[in-house]
């Protein structure tokens, strides 16, 4: 047996079987993150603060071709991407592929950087504003890849998407990385979409103005993944990362949308004892939420738990006991960042947790009843949730079609009229969310079950609400507005949708004459 | 009816439109249209525009439209009362308006 | 039986609630020419409530508009193109007497004639906000066939009688209670005045309970938001259907015994609380109530 001796003159066998052995070469030869100035006190604490951005991209080794990925936590409120992206371009950093989870009105920063051939492909679940409009007009060569949050995680996990660098702003974060979304002037709440990529990015730089005490307990982003730290004055601007408790909405037609969505929640077999539910933020979704908890309180049934973007509405209810536990993976508003910050029964989890539908388990699959919202819905259920009825992009694939598929019942609510403009279509301008996957549309001049959810069709056979088929609602609609001259497009594709399984479901394309 | 002067009715609202009635003597109509829904509406609403016109008997006059996604009835509503102010009348024929 | 719980009121230039009017359920809806728009709006109000109600389809829901007064440069064009318009009835703002109605009505005659429908096609409803009006209820109330009911104006009334409008409205409660008796004896129906605090909600609840326990048929409302509170206030509870079927049933068996005297559960039943039971159910029926339901309900339950 062949023999080498260690760096502390210890013999050790070569090989053990088929098993080569390391010698020993010394306590600090293998691990060069660990210090070696024992017994100093004076030395400056270990940590992993750089001075600027720029050193932070230089030391990441982002280089052309890149990809690089941000968070949209901080909503329309985001100072980090526009940031970051103004150093890349000073760099001289060419062809990067921009993969945020979202992008929001803030982000029509991005045209000059597109324009520059700093950014040559972006993934995203959606924008808005004149950068929508930009990439709707064609301008940008590549299409856009738009994904689901459950999609964008599994991308991720697999590989499909591999980022280089993620550039992660955090409310708050120790010298040593540990982060969490509810510390600090710029909280917001769960870190959901921010934490898968911290945790398969290649490299991970975290942007904070809250530099807290070690150890920042409890921790969504973990110091163990985290390569630099960058203190900047401000992550963004707290007035719009979050607003107050998201209110109630005043207006009389998403109050009668949500009215019609609880009479009809109510009376489906999906409202008993321990039903488990996610609502979105808009007016009409929240307003839901007003209306079931009458219902709720009425009947005396408490729902297990509910999941996703989550409202001080839903923490109102859970506070009043009405819902057990809370599953966060995006806080909308002021009093659900201070729950998640305080309260142990509303967890934070991240995105594939939420909806990666090839992880052994993702949260939306255990979902009852699920209150989604829709630019537009056609004949087959299909629903638009990302161009206008003018074919421009305006809005984000979100966990659109995630949960409508994962939950038992999938309840799109929307005015069926906006201005002069019908939600329902003969067929939609571009599908996000397959009809299959959804059960029921609600709206103020009426409610159509999908006629493929027989059951409940038989369900409701004996129930006084406004049911239509989606053709009627469509003749409603269009004796109101008049049948809409179809959109011109051109042949050049902008945008790519992904349904969640990575194939793809749609394309957007540009738009004929828009400049 | 002849137009004498310049007539407004409506507002920039959603669902509504603002339209302005001018002279254009001898020259025919002309009938320009900003809309949030051209795309979609751009040929509805101009049609319903000269339909009323029509049924006016007006074909000297110029005609801009403001639209915020008004519904047929309401272009209709604005344009009449744009189209009575622009030419001093008060007094309608309610019958033909049926 | 015609429920009249809740006339929404729709200022008539607003091109937005034109088209949304009806969806919110009321039992009418009022289409106002008058208060609500401003004078220099007249002309654009009336072409939009004029092509509003020959263009767009209601879906049966009773359609009102509140025209200007006669004493204005308005009312007799209001009159003129709402009689082509047709809707269902015409309201008349601010009557202080019998020849406020007459008047109107010798116009809605000559009108109707003039485009060709039969002579009482609109029918009326009679807006009293003020104390003449108030002393005049029954002679207004009887002035003309065309009336379907009278209604109560409070803001200008409490004006007029040097007062304000308070949350128990004892202010109110002559003028309400003179209007209602007055729609009684003309068997016609009893409409409240608005509460313009759309956002307190509880204050509200207390003024409709308050109406209903006087008698009123109804409310006019200014938001769609007050509609469903007024409907689940009229709205017969379980007991109260309940109660009705046995009274009524009572009677039914009472009739099929040949016996004279009816009772329940040994309190005598006469005339006025059998017509109340049968007025509890029409309500529930007209609310959509499915009282076969019950009916075989409290069947098994004896």
């Amino acid at each position: 047996m062949k023999m080498n001796k260690n760096s502390i003159g210890r013999e050790i066998p070569e090989k053990i079987g088929k098993l080569k052995l390391s010698p020993f070469e010394g306590a600090f030869a293998h691990t060069p993150l660990v210090r070696q100035d024992k017994g100093n006190r004076r030395l400056p604490r270990l940590n992993k603060l750089v001075d600027t951005i720029e050193q932070a991209v230089l030391k990441s080794e982002l280089k052309d071709g890149m990809t690089i990925s941000f968070h949209h936590h901080f909503r329309a409120g985001d100072y980090v991407l526009n940031m970051v992206m103004d150093v890349i371009s000073n760099l001289g950093i060419k062809d990067i592929t921009l993969a945020s989870s979202s992008l929001t009105t803030v982000h029509d920063e991005l045209i000059p950087h597109i324009k520059k051939g700093t950014v040559t492909h972006i993934i995203t679940s959606g924008m808005r504003g004149k950068l929508a409009e930009f990439i709707s007009a064609g301008h940008m060569e590549e299409p856009v890849l738009f994904h689901s949050h459950g999609g964008r995680a599994r991308a991720v996990e697999e590989g499909e998407i591999k980022i280089d660098v993620a550039f992660l702003g955090v409310p708050s974060c120790d010298v040593y990385g540990n982060a969490n979304g509810y510390t600090g002037p710029s909280a917001c709440g769960s870190l959901g979409y921010a934490k898968v990529d911290a945790k398969y990015a290649d490299k991970v730089v975290l942007l904070t103005d809250y530099l807290a005490e070690y150890p920042n307990t409890p921790f969504s982003i973990d110091q163990d993944m985290v390569d630099y730290i960058v203190k900047v004055d401000a992550v963004g601007d707290p007035e719009k990362i979050s607003t107050g408790a998201t209110r109630i909405t005043r207006n009389p037609r998403d109050l009668l949308i949500a009215q019609n969505a609880a009479d009809f929640i109510a009376a489906s077999p999906y409202f008993e004892d321990g039903f488990s539910l996610q609502t979105g933020s808009g007016g009409a979704s929240l307003a839901t939420t007003r209306y079931l908890t009458e219902y709720m309180e009425a009947r005396n049934i408490k729902a297990s738990w509910a999941l996703g973007g989550i409202t001080g509405q839903i923490v109102k209810m859970h506070e009043a006991g009405l819902i057990k536990k809370l599953l966060d993976v995006q806080s909308f508003d002021r009093e659900a960042i201070r729950s998640i910050g305080e309260n142990r029964l509303h967890t934070e989890i991240d995105a594939s947790y939420y909806a990666n539908p090839l992880n052994k388990g993702c949260a939306v699959n255990k979902l009852n009843v699920v209150i989604l919202s829709a630019l537009e819905i056609d004949l087959d259920f299909n629903v638009n949730v990302l161009t206008g009825s003018d074919g421009v992009i305006m809005g984000a694939s979100g966990g659109h079609s995630d949960t409508a598929v994962g939950s038992g019942l999938s309840v799109i609510v929307a005015p069926l009229i906006r201005g002069r403009t019908s939600t329902v279509t003969k067929r939609a301008l571009s599908v996000v969310t397959p009809g299959e996957s959804v059960d029921v549309f609600v709206s103020d001049r009426g409610i159509a079950i999908n006629p493929r959810r027989k059951d409940l069709i038989e369900h409701f056979c004996d129930v006084r609400l406004p049911f239509h088929t989606m053709e009627e609602l469509l003749d409603k609609a269009e004796r109101l507005v008049g049948r809409p001259d179809p959109i011109e497009f051109t042949d050049k594709v902008v945008g790519l949708i992904e349904y969640r399984d990575g194939t793809i479901i749609d394309v957007v394309r540009q738009v004929k004459g828009l400049e | 009816m002849k137009i004498i002067k310049t007539g407004m009715a409506g507002s920039l609202e959603s669902s509504d439109v603002l339209i302005t009635v001018d002279s254009n003597t001898g020259k025919g109509r002309n009938i320009s249209l900003e809309s949030t829904v051209k795309r979609q509406y751009g040929k509805q609403i101009l049609k319903v525009v000269e339909h009323t016109l029509d049924l006016l008997e007006i074909s000297d006059v110029t005609v801009r439209l403001e639209d915020k996604g008004a519904l047929d009835c309401t272009i209709r509503s604005r344009l009449e009362a744009a189209v009575y102010r622009a030419a001093g009348s008060e007094t309608y024929p309610w019958e033909s308006l049926t | 039986m015609k429920l009249r719980r809740t006339m929404l009121y729709v200022p008539g230039n607003n091109a937005g609630m034109m088209k949304d009017a009806h969806i919110y359920r009321s039992d009418s809806v009022m289409f106002d020419l008058e208060d609500s728009v401003s004078l220099n709006e007249k002309d654009t109000a009336r072409f939009l409530v004029f092509n509003a109600l020959t263009t767009l389809d209601y879906e049966g829901i009773e359609t009102v508009v509140r025209i200007n007064g006669l004493d204005t440069p308005y009312g007799r064009e209001d009159l003129k193109a709402m009689v082509r318009a047709r809707p269902d009835v015409i309201r008349l703002p601010k009557t202080e007497t019998a020849q406020d109605v007459h008047d109107v009505e010798a116009i809605l005659a000559e009108e109707e004639k003039a485009c060709g429908l039969p002579e009482g096609s609109i029918r009326m409803m009679a807006a009293i906000e003020g104390p003449l009006g108030v002393l005049n209820a029954y002679e207004i109330a009887t002035a003309s066939k065309r009336l379907i009911g009278i209604a109560l104006g409070a803001e200008d009334y409490v004006t007029s009688m040097k007062t304000s409008r308070s949350p128990g409205g004892i202010e109110l409660l002559f003028a309400r209670s003179q209007i209602l008796n007055a729609a009684r004896a003309a068997g016609i129906y009893a409409l409240d005045t608005v509460y313009s605090d759309v956002n307190n909600e509880e204050g509200f609840l207390d003024e409709v309970r308050h109406i209903k326990q006087l008698g009123f048929d109804g409310k006019s409302v200014i938001s769609p938001r007050q509609i469903q509170p007024v409907h689940r206030v009229y709205c017969p509870d379980d007991k109260e259907i309940d109660h009705a079927l046995r009274v009524v049933q009572a009677i039914e068996e009472a009739e099929a015994n040949n016996s004279g005297v009816i009772s329940l559960n040994g309190k005598m039943v006469d005339k006025p609380i059998v017509d109340r039971a049968k007025r509890v159910l029409e309500m529930a029926r007209a609310t959509g109530i499915r009282i076969n339901e019950l009916e075989a309900y409290c069947d098994e339950d004896e």
